[in-house]
């Protein structure tokens, strides 16, 4: 039966040709604007860390002076710096309460490979300790991370990305190999697969998207080379931020990542941060009212807004866009149905029911929706090939996956049906004897 | 033309009649707002910096190494950039308009003030600068070549010399007597204003933080590996020094990175950078209005073809009665008249209620009422003109088709 109202179908798509092309484009640009823009968002507020996230998280406290204290004014992100300062985050980083911590800051640096004529060229890098490669899974080519005793230590090492060893060494194992870095010579000991976490979450600062980094050097030797810092700082009080003495200043500029893969750890280390706060704060060194807070990686996401405005906009653009046209084949799809009374009443007249008549028009309906979303997800790869072409710092992000290519034919083919509902009823309920009177 | 036998027809036709009534009330909420949203992102465009963007480079550039200073570097760099040939000046800085990094501070009038102070950029410069940008001082004086300081990077700057845009000026001293005043930028450091320029825009697009208008100009050379130079060039020599510099840089000194997309740039350049993302908005959102008035017009189309095709019988009837074609034709141009008023009058309801929403959600202007104006206008007369044909074929049948039957 069904094969007879897919043939009953593509004949009567094929006898106005014009109106079936109007419906198929209509939908196919439609899914084509939703796909594409939904996949933005998809990607841009995607899991950076699969599998990991739930136990990666983000504390935070308030070591401001009083000056500008307004606890009832201030809105949630103005609750906390952004950042640690060294000294906190110092504290917390060898209290080593977590299964893993990491402090680090982002910057960047002129890289040169030692006995190579190559022009020296700038890189991304990341001052760090040696949890960062363990807490976030890091994947190793060649080589390793450092140890905690080569962060004391200030071992003069470096783990370098995987675009930075194609660019310097071909993809060669370089591990013993030595660059310069600012002018300085550090030892390659790691090198990274291809690692580009989206958003970059463990530091917004220097870029909500950024790309890979480079180089990535224990915090200690960075701060003992005062290589060149990059991302936000904010200052209170004495702090100045002035470059070489930013261990005892007064200013938040590092990010402090743990992993705490168990609920009572999580509770546990909440509870030692508001201690540890209550303790500095009956010190004499933080001023305000204890107040912390520590985020798991996917709420310190949400709460920093890390998906641009345009781009939900564009979202809630697409979606109208496809309710408009969703309304217009509705239309059409009505037209051309009313157009058959005649043959409907001669069908139903004929003895098929009421049923098998709605069964057919929305078989013919489906076939709109089918064939417009093969179109639409064309016009969304060409719409991604579009965005990719963009000049953004996300634009290379955006790809179909799998979820979204299933997503793509189930609303294509669901809307059209839905949108061949209201029709399909209208026509099937034309009575058969005043069709077949008025011919 | 009889309003009530074309009432009592599309009492027949409801479903039609209201599809295509909200197709135009959705396209009307969309379109307008989509065009406020284009006409502001153009505005922002448009803005101006206050400089002269014509024949102007600027350099992005990072010292390898690690001397002692990297003053003399800077010094050497910038006699070569002057003494191009087609260069009329250059300066060095730590960031210029549409850059989009820089610098920000707080200007205050008393020396223990508690309060944070007004945010303002802070551009560092020599007495190349102001001719350099192509600004216009309209008070005061220029820097002098001995006022410039090299600071270096563990201090903070504060020049006894400073000077400021004219937004900035009155701001801090709204009664317009700002020039000779002094102001502190650092704890402990009085800064006299010398100079009052007219217009000189900060390094960001996104005022967020500071007002675009509020700029300081100290006479500092900052001693840090990363500086931006600007180059001035003779009117037709942009080309040729664009050409030169990298060659004439790497001459004097190899130990230096001219980053790929930071590096030498014209300043036309720098503006496309800063804009992109608003540019491409624009674009899909007229992108969009242009393909979604298409598609409603063509939906008007189908279904009024569609009726025409369905009443041909009736048509028919009243020629042979002795209805004019014109009658005809102004037949179903008042029926899409009718539904599209009915359309308007939702979609502006509808527009009014997404401003509102994109206003609490995007933190977006109000719609102005001009661009509902302008929606109801375009679609009423795009609703005419997509009936035109269909109402012109109904307007042919021949009185002939009353005695036919189907």
């Amino acid at each position: 039966m069904f094969g007879y109202y897919m043939e009953l179908a593509l004949r009567s798509l094929k006898r106005s040709r014009a109106l079936t092309a109007l419906m198929i484009l209509a939908i196919a640009l439609g899914i084509g604007a939703c796909m594409t823009t939904l996949t933005v968002l998809h990607v841009l507020s995607g899991d950076p860390l699969p599998g990991r996230s739930a136990s990666i998280f983000y504390p935070q406290m308030d070591p401001r002076d009083m000056k500008d204290y307004a606890p009832d004014q201030a809105s949630p992100s103005q609750r906390f710096p952004r950042q640690l300062t060294w000294v906190d985050g110092m504290n917390l980083l060898h209290s080593r309460r977590a299964d893993h911590q990491a402090l680090m800051v982002g910057g960047q640096v002129a890289v040169q490979a030692a006995g190579q004529r190559m022009d020296p060229f700038l890189s991304s890098s990341r001052y760090t300790t040696a949890d960062f490669f363990p807490m976030f899974g890091t994947p190793f080519r060649y080589g390793r991370g450092w140890t905690s005793a080569e962060d004391d230590s200030r071992s003069r090492v470096v783990v370098i990305g995987s675009d930075l060893n194609d660019k310097l060494f071909h993809g060669e194992d370089s591990t013993g190999r030595v660059i310069h870095v600012d002018g300085r010579d550090l030892r390659v000991i790691g090198v990274l697969e291809p690692w580009r976490p989206a958003p970059h979450f463990f530091d917004l600062n220097v870029g909500t998207y950024s790309g890979e980094e480079g180089v990535f050097i224990p915090l200690s030797t960075a701060r003992d080379f005062l290589l060149a810092r990059a991302g936000g700082i904010q200052c209170w009080g004495k702090g100045s931020g002035d470059e070489s003495t930013l261990e005892s200043s007064d200013c938040a500029w590092l990010q402090f990542w743990v992993e705490l893969d168990r609920p009572e750890k999580v509770a546990a280390y909440r509870d030692f941060l508001s201690h540890y706060a209550a303790e500095q704060k009956a010190i004499g060194r933080f001023e305000r009212p204890a107040n912390t807070r520590m985020l798991d990686l996917m709420g310190w996401l949400d709460n920093e807004k890390v998906v641009p405005s345009d781009v939900r906009l564009q979202v809630w653009l697409a979606l109208a866009f496809f309710l408009v046209c969703l309304i217009n084949t509705v239309g059409l799809m009505l037209a051309k149905f009313m157009r058959r009374s005649g043959e409907v009443g001669v069908r139903r007249a004929l003895g098929a029911s009421r049923v098998s008549v709605f069964a057919q028009l929305l078989t013919e309906a489906g076939m709109v929706g089918l064939v417009g979303g093969i179109a639409g997800l064309l016009l969304s790869w060409m719409g991604l090939w579009l965005v990719r072409l963009q000049p953004v710092s996300y634009a290379k992000l955006a790809h179909l996956d799998l979820t979204m290519l299933c997503l793509t034919f189930v609303v294509a083919i669901g809307a059209t049906a839905i949108a061949g509902v209201l029709p399909a009823w209208r026509a099937c309920r034309v009575a058969p004897a005043l069709q077949l009177k008025s011919q | 033309m009889q309003i009530k036998p074309i009432l009592s027809a599309l009492r027949r036709h409801k479903a039609g009649t209201i599809l295509i009534a909200l197709q135009i009330a959705l396209t009307l909420a969309i379109v307008c707002n989509a065009l406020f949203i284009v006409h502001e992102r153009v505005d922002k465009v448009n803005r101006t910096t206050g400089l002269d963007e014509t024949n102007l480079i600027a350099i992005g550039n990072d010292y390898v190494g690690a001397p002692e200073t990297f003053a003399p570097l800077m010094k050497t760099d910038l006699q070569t950039l002057r003494s191009l040939p087609g260069v009329v000046d250059a300066y060095v800085t730590n960031a210029y308009p549409l850059r989009q990094g820089g610098w920000s501070t707080g200007v205050q009038t008393d020396p223990d003030s508690k309060k944070e102070g007004i945010s303002t950029a802070l551009y560092f410069g020599d007495d190349h600068a102001l001719k350099t940008l192509g600004v216009r001082l309209i008070a005061g004086r220029n820097f002098n070549a001995g006022e410039t300081q090299t600071v270096k990077r563990e201090q903070q700057p504060g020049s006894p010399q400073i000077i400021v845009t004219k937004a900035l000026a009155d701001k801090v001293f709204p009664d317009g007597n700002a020039l000779g005043k002094v102001v502190y930028l650092a704890k402990g450091k009085p800064s006299t204003i010398i100079g009052i320029v007219e217009k000189l825009t900060s390094p960001w697009i996104e005022n967020n933080y500071v007002d675009g208008d509020y700029v300081v100009i100290m006479p500092v050379i900052f001693d840090s590996s990363f500086q931006n130079f600007l180059v001035r060039t003779q009117p037709g020599q942009e080309d040729a020094v664009f050409k030169a510099i990298p060659q004439a840089l790497y001459a004097v000194n190899r130990m230096r990175v001219l980053p790929e997309k930071l590096g030498v740039r014209r300043f036309e350049d720098v503006r496309a950078r800063a804009y992109e993302a608003d540019r491409g908005m624009a674009i899909l959102m007229s992108v969009v209005c242009g393909v979604l008035l298409a598609i409603t017009a063509a939906g008007i189309v189908g279904l009024s073809s569609f009726w025409v095709g369905q009443r041909r019988k009736q048509i028919g009837v009243r020629r042979a009665l002795g209805a004019r074609r014109s009658d005809i034709l102004s037949y179903f141009m008042t029926e899409n008249f009718l539904i599209a008023l009915v359309g308007v009058v939702v979609g502006v309801v509808l527009a009014v209620g997404l401003s509102q929403w994109m206003f609490t959600h995007f933190e977006m202007k109000r719609l102005s009422l001009t661009y509902v104006g302008i929606g109801v206008v375009a679609l009423l007369a795009l609703g005419q003109a997509a009936v035109f044909a269909p109402a012109l074929r109904a307007s042919r049948v021949s009185p002939v088709e009353a005695t036919r039957s189907v």
